[in-house]
């Protein structure tokens, strides 16, 4: 199946490379290379290319290319699935999934991949699995201690009733208003579990309105069955952090979007300046503060700069990308955050016929606003009590302005 | 580099493990860079035997990458390896294992087979996995071996650990594929496992069984028209044929229509629900794999499950996107119906790749119907305003092909696209022309407008493609521009030497036709642009001018073509067909590498056709049920539910292993015919007439019925007869041990497949023979079809408590300590386990109630106390008799109470709490269907006004006995009328029977 691995760096540097069955030569990835020149972005690499004798499938990922190299048919989601696992991997292992990390542990890494793979097909590739045939770096594994105050080992030993679930509730949504109305917006959430707990503990989750739920999808732990008839989430879970649950809350039910975006952009035709004020300002929160608001825009190539003053946080505009950003931090309801100013048009030319989209991220602690909420966990099977704790989250996924 | 060679050769040396791991992890990060290392060969594999488990790991990873440019020195570290093989820890077994084999030296060979043979025999289901894993790599090495790895396969293959599946599944495809029958006897088994392989598994295995289903099943589309009708016809026919009573045995099998209706095989059946609730995995993989399945094998109407799922992928990974999306093109053309609620799902954000912008732009546009055109088409204007050209094109083209197929939209889109002409984006200008003059060419009379726009655009626009488009339409339509024409033809002569090559051929185009239309006015301009043509660089435009010039310009010899120039360039054209790039991709399998790049790819197996006829679908019984002593089995069992229960409590897990053979001859005779038998899967091609009967079978099975009645206990012990059965019974617990996945086996869907496979365990052992016998008098099984059609009311049906007339029915005796199932888990409990039984006897306080026995037992070391039922949360209609309290459980000791549950003739789950004086204990029993019947026994003629009863509760609708003449039989009789039917459900009975007599039919 999955022949060879070659990593990339935006540079076009091979930095490691894999082999599972006989050695592919490095040569292969020209044709990768050829297709990178071609795209003119990183994400515009087709996932797919084939070469005489092989097939390169990448993934693109923390600015790194993950080639696969296969040479028969496979289901190409087969490998781009691997591929992400890899660096779900990498990044549990190292905590972070970069370049230099990778080439600090490089010993480490190459034995990871060793043992996900025999002959090209997937042998192990939970990370709590490979974590106990191949031990995460000891550096990282001492940081983990003080930060949690225990070690895995340890709490297995020694302190059986010092465990610990956490709950993230990540509802992010994602969507497009248009000027005005709403052109299309969607719930989707996923549950991260962190457990630690020691024993063979049996959890069940449950919801206080599962209705919400349109689709979901469950990380293998779950027991399908008990969720059909139920609508409960009974499980043993992996040690350590894992996804438990996605989800997505359909359309029909669908929660007030916490923010809105003013803005007036205008050009004119004879003037070289333009004019542009955006404005930034809560809906519905519940109480709660939206922070981490980031504003980004494409701005036209027609710009040539942008004078702008923001009445809180910072902004920068790249007069070679085009690219504007505007980081507001949290969003004061009294007083609004606003983005003012002129842009300087290039001369002579006409106006730009399109309009910047308006991106936008935010956060929302304490509140998910799918209205999901967990009604409670139990757990079955050993005797000591666990630590519970649960985190609710609002993120902003692409949410997108059009002017 | 040289110096650092040197000092690793002198860690190696060292007598130090750390020093020796250093050395090895500095070799293996050259390796990972790349670099050469092949020089430390010898060094390093002196290493093998290494104590030190991590340097040993290093050195197996060096081994592996360097073994087959140093063949004889890697022969050094065989004999490690070999005593691996014999290690009594099964991971450094299975490591030894997979190191030897990944060790490509062709001399190993025989050494590699004979270790993968003995590890398939392992004790350990992790080296059996190894093994499998070593099949392959040894065939690529020696594809002479074949042969002896199709053994070894075939072995593997009947493993029942989830862990093995997936990896022998794999080496099946890579080594074997075109042997399908060995699949055969597994089909069932890995059907069943599926939920539990480990992903990467599922993808192979369900890939695999696509291709299996499409050679052994018949399509399920095929016949679709032919099933609203024929039911209804065969059923009264059959009807008819039954009331001549026994002995018809010709009338009934020539009287019966010949057309075959489509019966959905129930292992087909059985494919698409194991497979379904692999849509909710997380892994993209599995569910791109599951929608290929329902793509290529479900009927259509059950397609539409997969939609969702693969919508919901578009929300992951840019690349896991670009996969889906062109799976959904290729989908959305043939079932656009599947995708049109999630058309909002396909909108593009300025924030995605290209790449993906056009795909979803393909895919919104082969949503585009008459009704959702006008959101479509205002998407598609915000589109056109994008900053990304490339999007903008593409776009346009969409709109064009928007356009083409909905006439309604036809002229909105024209004038769309003439405004667009405006644009100062001249590649929009461009991409706009090329698609109105694909437009144009559908209606040109009405337009003479926008032709006498674009014609002005020639002095503009520049891009080639729209130039020569421009050219083409004057051309084509001079007759409805003859002014403009010939003047557009003066300035493209003027510009000629410096047009492309597409334009200047569509220069000499419009100049032919010209000169056939208007010879006056352009005459000398044709000549002069043929002249031009002529000594032109590029040899088609010389030909072309050649040609042009001997049709059109009479010469002295008067060429024959030239009379018929008119007629060649102005014939009139059809026009163009705008069509999706998805168009014909359905003939790859989805979802594999063929169908994305729309080419074979090296190794791709097609999907075969149906086949007309449907291969013998009795291969896929299971003939011996083999109790491997594989470690899960025992796991599985004890947490399987029985369906049927062993009165004399040999149910469990350790005693049904014991009774492992079964001896097929002699069987056949006294076989209980139970009242699913009719739907198995043999019948039709035995009876091709029969067929008809079973066409709800896929809706029996769906709707969770299973009408089977409980074998009663007392005959068990009396004979042989009774003791084969036992031992199919067996034989259905393992069928349910493989079904019930992980925990619940009593829902419906799982004791559907249970009842599935009991009939299938059940007929494998009838033969032929026998069976012509006794069709003749037996049959219909119309009744399942009836519960199946009142679809409404199944629970209620279902779950009949026979209450009828109490005198005549002498009820079987009950079984007692029949197969416990789990209330309460002792962790659970903390300490208080709690089984029960149901003893399929009425309970003696309220005749409505089934009873059950409750087992407590305490594990804990201390009494509990006040065990009772607390406040029952009932669903309407369900009610409980509570057992009396206990007053105190010592520790270790067990005891039993009675309850009556009284299900209302559903199978909805009885919960209520369980208190101890310091606990609460929520806990529910769901019945399986067939406990909640009794067991009774009745004379023949009993049983016949029974039946007549029931015939005529049901009005012709059906009802299902079996009745044999002439031998007198005890029947088990479970049937309903329910004091409870409120809601004026017709009354059921399933009947079923089972013989004493072991050769009463012989």
């Amino acid at each position: 199946m999955i022949h060879s691995l070659f990593l990339i760096n935006s540079s076009g540097d091979i930095f490691l490379e894999k082999h599972w069955k006989s050695v592919v030569s490095r040569s292969v990835c020209d044709y990768f290379f050829e297709a990178q020149e071609r795209a003119t972005e990183a994400e515009n690499v087709p996932p797919v290319i084939p070469t005489p004798h092989h097939y390169l499938l990448s993934v693109y990922r923390h600015k790194i290319f993950f080639v696969a190299v296969i040479q028969t048919e496979v289901p190409p989601l087969f490998v781009i699935e691997f591929l992400h696992r890899v660096v779900d991997t990498f990044q549990d292992y190292f905590g972070v999934c970069s370049e230099p990390v990778i080439k600090d542990n490089v010993v480490v890494v190459y034995e990871v991949l060793e043992e996900m793979l025999d002959n090209g097909f997937p042998l192990a590739t939970e990370s709590n699995i490979l974590k106990e045939l191949i031990k995460p770096p000891t550096i990282l594994r001492t940081v983990v201690n003080t930060i949690t105050g225990m070690e895995k080992g340890e709490t297995h030993r020694e302190l059986p009733s010092w465990v610990k679930a956490l709950n993230n509730l990540l509802p992010a949504f994602c969507l497009i208003p248009i000027s005005g109305s709403t052109i299309t917006a969607e719930i989707q959430g996923v549950i991260d579990a962190c457990v630690k707990l020691t024993g063979m503990p049996d959890l069940t989750l449950s919801f206080m309105n599962p209705r919400l739920l349109d689709d979901v999808s469950f990380h293998p732990c779950v027991r399908f069955k008990r969720w059909e008839s139920e609508r409960i989430l009974s499980f043993i879970p992996p040690d350590g952090n894992f996804r438990l649950l996605s989800y997505h809350v359909s359309a029909q039910n669908l929660v007030a979007i916490p923010v809105y975006v003013k803005h007036n952009i205008s050009f004119r035709d004879s003037s070289s300046l333009g004019r542009f004020e955006i404005t930034v300002g809560p809906k519905q929160t519940m109480g709660k503060t939206i922070e981490g608001v980031i504003v980004t825009s494409q701005m036209p190539k027609g710009v040539l700069n942008m004078s702008l003053t923001p009445s809180q946080g910072t902004h920068t505009f790249d007069p070679v990308t085009k690219m504007l950003s505007w980081d507001v931090g949290k969003i004061n309801p009294q007083k609004l955050p606003s983005l003012k100013g002129t842009m300087s048009l290039q001369a002579g030319a006409s106006k730009p016929d399109e309009n910047p989209t308006i991106n936008l991220q935010f956060k929302i602690q304490q509140l998910a606003i799918s209205g999901l909420k967990v009604n409670r966990l139990d757990m079955y099977g050993e005797k000591y009590k666990p630590f519970k704790g649960i985190k609710y989250m609002t993120k902003a996924g692409k949410f997108q302005v059009r002017t | 580099f040289i110096l650092d060679i040197k000092f690793l050769f002198e860690m190696l040396d060292t007598n130090k493990d750390s020093l020796k791991l250093e050395a090895m992890k500095r070799i293996v990060a050259m390796i990972a860079r790349g670099k050469n290392a092949s020089d430390l060969f010898p060094a390093v594999v002196k290493n093998v035997a290494c104590k030190n488990i991590e340097v040993k790991k290093l050195v197996y990873v060096y081994l592996v990458r360097y073994a087959e440019e140093q063949q004889d020195l890697a022969l050094l570290s065989i004999s490690t390896f070999q005593r691996g093989l014999k290690d009594p820890n099964q991971l450094i077994r299975a490591s030894a294992l997979r190191v030897l084999s990944s060790i490509r030296v062709p001399i190993i060979v025989p050494i590699m087979m004979l270790a993968i043979k003995e590890a398939a025999s392992d004790m350990s289901p992790y080296v059996r996995k190894t093994a499998a894993h070593a099949i392959p790599k040894l065939y690529s090495l020696d594809s002479d071996q074949k042969d002896q790895l199709i053994e070894v396969i075939e072995k593997l293959l009947a493993d029942k650990t989830t862990l093995v599946a997936g990896s022998v599944v794999m080496a099946f495809e890579e080594v074997c594929p075109e042997r399908i029958d060995l699949i055969h006897k597994n089909y069932r088994k890995l059907c069943n496992l599926l939920i539990d392989v480990e992903e990467w598994g599922q993808v192979v295995i369900i890939s695999m069984l696509t291709r299996y289903a499409r050679t052994q099943f018949l399509s399920p589309t095929q016949n679709e028209s032919l099933l609203e009708e024929n039911p209804e016809k065969a059923f009264y026919g059959s009807e008819e044929d039954e009331a001549k009573g026994p002995g018809s045995e010709e009338a009934a099998t020539t009287a019966l229509p010949a057309r075959k209706p489509y019966v959905m095989d129930p292992d087909h059946r059985l494919l698409l629900r194991n497979t379904k609730p692999l849509l909710q995995s997380r892994s993209a993989a599995v569910v791109m794999a599951v929608a290929q399945l329902y793509f290529h094998l479900a009927p259509k109407a059950e397609v539409g499950v997969i939609a969702k799922a693969l919508v919901r992928l578009l929300r992951s990974h840019s690349e896991v996107q670009y996969v889906v999306l062109q799976n959904v093109a290729t989908m959305s053309i043939k079932r656009r119906g599947m995708f049109e609620p999630y058309l909002k799902s396909f909108y593009i954000r300025s924030t995605d790749p290209t790449q993906i912008k056009i795909l979803k732009l393909e895919v919104l546009t082969n949503l585009a119907s008459e009704t959702n055109i006008p959101t479509v088409l205002r998407e598609f204007q915000t589109y056109i305003r994008s900053m990304d050209k490339d999007f903008v094109a593409a776009t346009i083209q969409a709109i064009g092909r928007c356009a083409t197929n909905i006439g309604r939209v036809r002229d909105t889109c024209l004038n769309g696209l003439v405004q667009l002409l405006s644009n100062r984006d001249e590649l929009v200008v461009a991409e706009s022309v090329v698609v109105i003059k694909k437009l144009l060419q559908m209606q040109p009379a009405q337009h003479g407008e926008i032709i006498k726009h674009l014609a002005k655009l020639t002095d503009s626009i520049q891009v080639p493609m729209a130039r020569a488009s421009i050219l083409w339409l004057i051309g084509e339509y001079c007759e409805h521009v003859p002014k403009i024409a010939p003047d557009v033809l003066r300035k493209m002569a003027k510009s000629f030497t410096a047009e492309e090559d597409i334009v200047k051929l569509q220069v000499i185009n419009l100049a032919a036709k010209l000169y056939l239309t208007n010879s006056k006015q352009t005459k000398l301009l044709t000549q002069y642009v043929l002249s031009l043509a002529k000594y032109d660089q590029n040899y088609d435009i010389r030909d072309r001018a050649r040609f042009t010039r001997q049709l059109i310009v009479p010469s002295e010899q008067g060429g024959a073509l030239s009379r018929h120039a008119k007629k060649l360039f102005l014939a009139p054209k059809p026009a163009p067909v705008l069509e999706s790039s998805f168009k014909d991709r359905d003939h790859f399998q989805l979802g594999s590498l063929s169908h994305l790049l729309n080419a074979k790819a090296t190794g791709y197996q097609e999907l075969p056709d149906w086949p007309e006829e449907a291969p013998d679908p009795s291969v896929r019984n299971v003939e011996v049920p083999e109790w491997t002593k594989c470690s899960n089995r025992e796991k599985r069992k004890e947490k399987e539910k029985p369906f049927y229960s062993d009165s004399e409590g040999e149910s469990g897990p350790t005693e049904s292993a014991d009774s492992g053979e079964i001896s097929r001859a002699g069987d056949s005779a006294s076989e209980p015919t139970w009242g699913l038998l009719w739907l198995t899967p043999s019948l039709p091609s035995y009876f091709p007439g029969f067929s008809c009967s079973s066409v709800r079978q896929g809706e029996v099975s769906r709707l969770g019925l299973s009408p089977i009645c409980p074998i009663s206990s007392s005959e068990q012990s009396e004979e042989e007869g009774g003791k084969r059965k036992m031992k199919k019974r067996k034989k259905v617990t393992e069928a349910q041990g493989d079904a019930s996945s992980s925990d619940e086996g009593s829902d419906s869907s799982s004791s559907s497949s249970e009842s599935e496979r009991t009939s299938e365990t059940e007929e494998e052992q009838v033969e032929p023979a026998s069976w012509r016998k006794k069709t003749g008098r037996a049959l219909s099984p119309r009744c399942l079809m009836t519960l199946a059609e009142d679809k409404a009311g199944t629970g209620s049906l279902l779950a009949h408590f026979h209450t009828g007339p109490p005198p005549p029915l002498q009820l079987l005796s009950p079984g007692s300590g029949a197969g416990r199932q789990e209330l309460l888990h002792r962790v659970a409990g903390e300490g208080l386990a709690v089984d029960y039984t149901f003893s399929r006897q009425p309970f003696s306080g309220d005749p409505h109630m089934v009873s059950v026995h409750i087992h407590f037992s305490n594990s804990s070391d201390t009494p509990i106390k006040g065990l009772h039922v607390g406040t029952p949360k009932l669903p309407a209609g369900i009610s409980i008799q509570e057992f009396p309290e206990i007053e105190s459980l010592a520790p270790g000791e067990s005891t039993t109470a009675v309850m009556g549950i009284n299900f209302c003739d559903s199978t909805q789950a009885a919960n209520f709490q369980l208190c101890t004086q310091t606990r609460q204990f929520y806990v529910s029993i769901q019945p399986p269907v067939g406990e909640l019947m009794a067991p009774v026994f009745m004379s023949e003629n009993e049983f016949k006004k029974e039946q007549g009863e029931c015939s005529l509760g049901l009005t012709g609708r059906g009802l299902s006995t079996v009745h044999w003449g002439s031998v007198n039989s005890r029947c088990r009789h479970a049937a309903g009328t329910s004091p409870h039917s409120d809601r004026g459900r017709p009354r059921a009975c399933a009947c079923s029977r089972s013989f004493t007599e072991g050769g009463a039919l012989q």
